[in-house]
């Protein structure tokens, strides 16, 4: 009989991708996995629409209306959620611009940088809204495991991925979770 | 350049007058200050070049101290204190009543320089508040009409030496006094033992007495002083904690307004036992009030042959004490955070051990003791050890002091043996309507009424002296969200788990306190308590938990009747979070907007 695949779907939110990227370094061990698991929604598929899904693994913080929406989403879809990375986690690097205000962040930008013809703070529906602050993924929904790191190496990702789907207690070696 | 020359020749005065010596590098700051109103850039360049070390030192400790301002701040300094005893008071209103009427806002100063308005920790007048500080001297027993004058007299620039002095007033409130505070001591009968009698002897009647540290942690007193005895040094040090920085408690401030030759004596007894000749009282900025009246009492003593050189005529026996004021730093009581701080430095809690006893002030053997417990050491000296022990349990000797705040009829001190249970203390302050007691400060342990017949002692109930009651009219919460907010403003900021932990903590009590929070806040609050109590570096950060984890277990109802009956909350709410964007786009199009119903998706069902 063959055993159903396990579904996951993957986003990056305010993030750089180095997660996706750091995913991507599982190299050959990809085909392993590719072997027990399905992707669904991922920028690895292209997926627009997600689906119902045993797993969610989620990079980036949460900076604007649509980040809202696609993590409620997952939140919604996934039976389990994860954080991946620092931005996830913390913020990160996007919410550095918490120590400014919104305003002062979009003037700096489209209204007094260098270079700009016809400056103007964008206003096209079309471009999702910005939180007054970035907030890490578990201010806005239920998070059930945290992978820290920027990016958590291949090595991490794997474990945790492992240990996960085969239903053992999560236990990360301190080498793959400590960054000094 | 005539005004840069100004402050050059200002800031040398002040220098030269603490002989230029960077250890004193607090209490210069503090008295540039007093003068120049704050520290600007430019005059902490020439403190450190009077005292020839980097810039970058003095502007860490100038930024470290709450009452240290390197922004300017208006003539007239006022802060309310802002315990929960304040608060009981009711002084929030009378601090927004008195910004509206100053014109003001809340931790700004006014257009014109005039006056700075803004709140500070708990200043320990709880049993005679709501209470503030006008340029760091103590406000008492604010009320409305005391506002109304307060208004007048700042915008009539009036000299604060020319204000009402029964605004200063602070009353002593001794409502049980035992055998501390109750028999009648005279001056120099503990230093005339210790020459009759002789250190080992002394030494003796401190271990037949049991004394433990009287700050709360309950060190044995005569273990301390032994050790440090026996150390190696060149110099020895005697230190008293008058730090009193734990809100609610205000024993210490009775005792050196009232007892402080007391305090004194055993301070110099100390001194004589350990072969120390120079002593330190450091005493919390908040006390700034009883600065002039202490150094008068230094002064007599030194003059009847009590303190400074050959003291009772013995040429053995020099022994000499100074004061230094603190300057808003709550951590400065932890023993080597104050250590820290009285070499000049910001108080950040040094690694232990070693322990002070044998590399204290300058690296050299030090005893730091509370001030409760030099004044027992010198009445032990004159009426001996067994005396001492006759009272209190069998790991409690003697009595303790104890700070009563909150909803009692008769706040004050009170003296009990140790061993005394809470429900007698609460029978004798008349507080006949306690749900609970904050015992020992935020950074001690709530307890609910059923644990009234637990007793104060190192064995069940260990305390400093801090007593805030709670009555059923009070929400416990609103003390845990003070508690909460207070150890964010005073910790260090040294260590991840504390400067991390602490508004994480705060965060979440907040969104509970507010009706946002569900379960899952809940066991939030456990595991990140749980982490501060082992990770943090020092007893701030690992106490700082403390009344959120025991409120969750003494006072389950208070949390749970806030929570939202779904399993997630967001911790901010979302849609309000994008009203900036729409107002600098103009947009108004559905998706600016974050709808409930979308929102209802994310919550788990």
């Amino acid at each position: 009989m063959i055993e159903p695949k396990v579904k996951i779907a993957t986003c990056s939110l305010a993030g750089c991708f180095g997660c996706h990227m750091s995913l991507l370094d599982l190299d050959e061990r990809l085909f392993d996995l590719a072997e027990r698991v399905e992707l669904d929604r991922s920028p690895l598929t292209d997926i627009k629409e997600l689906g119902n899904c045993d797993l969610g693994l989620i990079e980036g913080g949460v900076c604007n209306a649509e980040n809202v929406h696609v993590l409620m989403e997952f939140r919604t879809r996934c039976k389990i959620l994860v954080a991946i990375g620092a931005c996830a986690l913390n913020g990160g690097v996007p919410a550095m611009r918490n120590q400014y205000d919104l305003k002062e962040c979009l003037e700096e930008s489209y209204l007094r940088g260098i270079g700009l013809v016809d400056p103007q703070i964008p206003n096209d529906p079309e471009i999702p809204l910005l939180l007054n602050q970035v907030h890490p993924l578990h201010e806005v929904v239920k998070i059930d495991y945290f992978l820290p790191g920027c990016p958590p190496s291949a090595d991490a990702i794997w474990t945790f991925v492992n240990q996960l789907l085969s239903g053992q207690p999560l236990a990360l070696p301190y080498t793959q979770i400590h960054y000094d | 350049m005539a005004k840069s020359d100004a402050l050059t020749q200002t800031v040398c005065e002040i220098v030269q007058g603490h002989g230029g010596m960077p250890t004193r590098l607090l209490q210069i700051l503090r008295d540039v200050q007093d003068r120049l109103t704050w520290l600007s850039p430019e005059t902490l360049d020439r403190v450190a070049e009077g005292l020839h070390i980097s810039p970058v030192k003095v502007r860490g400790v100038a930024e470290f101290y709450s009452f240290l301002y390197t922004a300017p701040r208006g003539s007239y300094d006022i802060l309310f204190s802002d315990n929960i005893t304040d608060r009981m008071l009711g002084n929030r209103e009378l601090l927004h009543a008195l910004c509206d009427r100053l014109g003001v806002r809340m931790g700004e100063t006014r257009a014109d320089g005039r006056v700075t308005v803004g709140v500070t920790s708990c200043t320990g007048m709880c049993d005679q508040g709501p209470a503030a500080l006008v340029n760091g001297y103590a406000l008492t027993r604010l009320d409305k009409l005391r506002l109304d004058r307060i208004v007048e007299l700042v915008n009539g620039q009036i000299p604060l030496t020319q204000w009402p002095s029964e605004f200063f007033e602070v009353i002593s409130n001794i409502r049980r006094a035992d055998i501390l505070l109750g028999r009648h001591f005279a001056d120099g009968t503990a230093l005339r033992a210790v020459l009759k009698r002789g250190s080992e002897a002394i030494l003796e009647e401190m271990v037949k007495s049991g004394l433990r540290g009287q700050g709360g942690a309950g060190f044995k007193s005569a273990a301390k002083w032994i050790s440090c005895r026996n150390a190696p040094g060149e110099e020895k040090y005697v230190v008293c904690n008058a730090d009193e920085g734990e809100p609610g408690t205000f024993k210490d401030r009775v005792l050196m307004q009232d007892f402080a030759d007391l305090v004194f004596e055993g301070m110099t007894l100390c001194g004589r036992v350990i072969g120390a000749r120079q002593g330190f009282v450091y005493l919390r900025g908040e006390y700034r009030y009883l600065l002039e009246s202490l150094e008068a009492t230094l002064q007599r003593r030194r003059e009847v042959g009590l303190l400074g050189e050959a003291i009772l005529g013995d040429p053995t026996f020099d022994f000499d004490i100074d004061i230094h004021l603190g300057a808003g730093a709550y951590v400065c009581g932890e023993e080597s955070a104050l250590i820290e701080s009285l070499e000049g430095k910001h108080g950040v809690p040094r690694i232990r051990p070693p322990f002070p006893t044998t590399h204290g002030y300058l690296n050299q053997p030090t005893v730091v003791n509370n001030v409760e417990t030099f004044a027992a050491a010198a009445k032990i000296a004159v009426e001996g050890g067994a005396w001492f022990a006759s009272r209190g349990t069998a790991e409690s000797k003697g009595t303790k002091l104890l700070s009563l705040s909150g909803d009692c009829e008769r706040p004050g001190i009170y003296e009990y043996p140790f061993g005394v249970t809470v429900r007698r203390v609460l029978e004798d302050c008349g507080a006949r309507d306690a749900q609970g007691i904050q015992m020992a400060g935020p950074a001690g342990h709530m307890i609910s009424a059923r644990q009234f017949d637990r007793r104060i002692c190192f064995e069940d109930l260990a305390t400093g002296g801090s007593f805030m009651v709670f009555s059923h009219r009070r929400d416990i919460l609103d003390g845990v969200r003070n508690f909460a907010h207070f150890f964010v403003h005073e910790s260090c900021g040294f260590c991840t788990p504390c400067r991390v932990g602490a508004p994480l903590l705060r965060d979440l009590v907040t969104k509970v306190h507010t009706g946002h929070g569900t379960r899952y806040d809940l066991e939030e609050m456990r595991k990140l308590g749980r982490i501060m109590q082992v990770a943090c570096h020092c007893g701030l950060g690992q106490t700082a938990p403390n009344p959120v984890l025991d409120s969750l277990e003494q006072f389950p109802e208070a949390w749970e009747r806030r929570l939202r009956s779904t399993t997630f909350e967001p911790a901010f709410d979302l849609d309000a979070a994008l009203e900036q964007a729409r107002q600098l786009t103009g947009r108004s199009d559905p998706d600016a907007y974050l709808r409930e119903e979308e929102l209802m998706m994310g919550a788990m069902p």
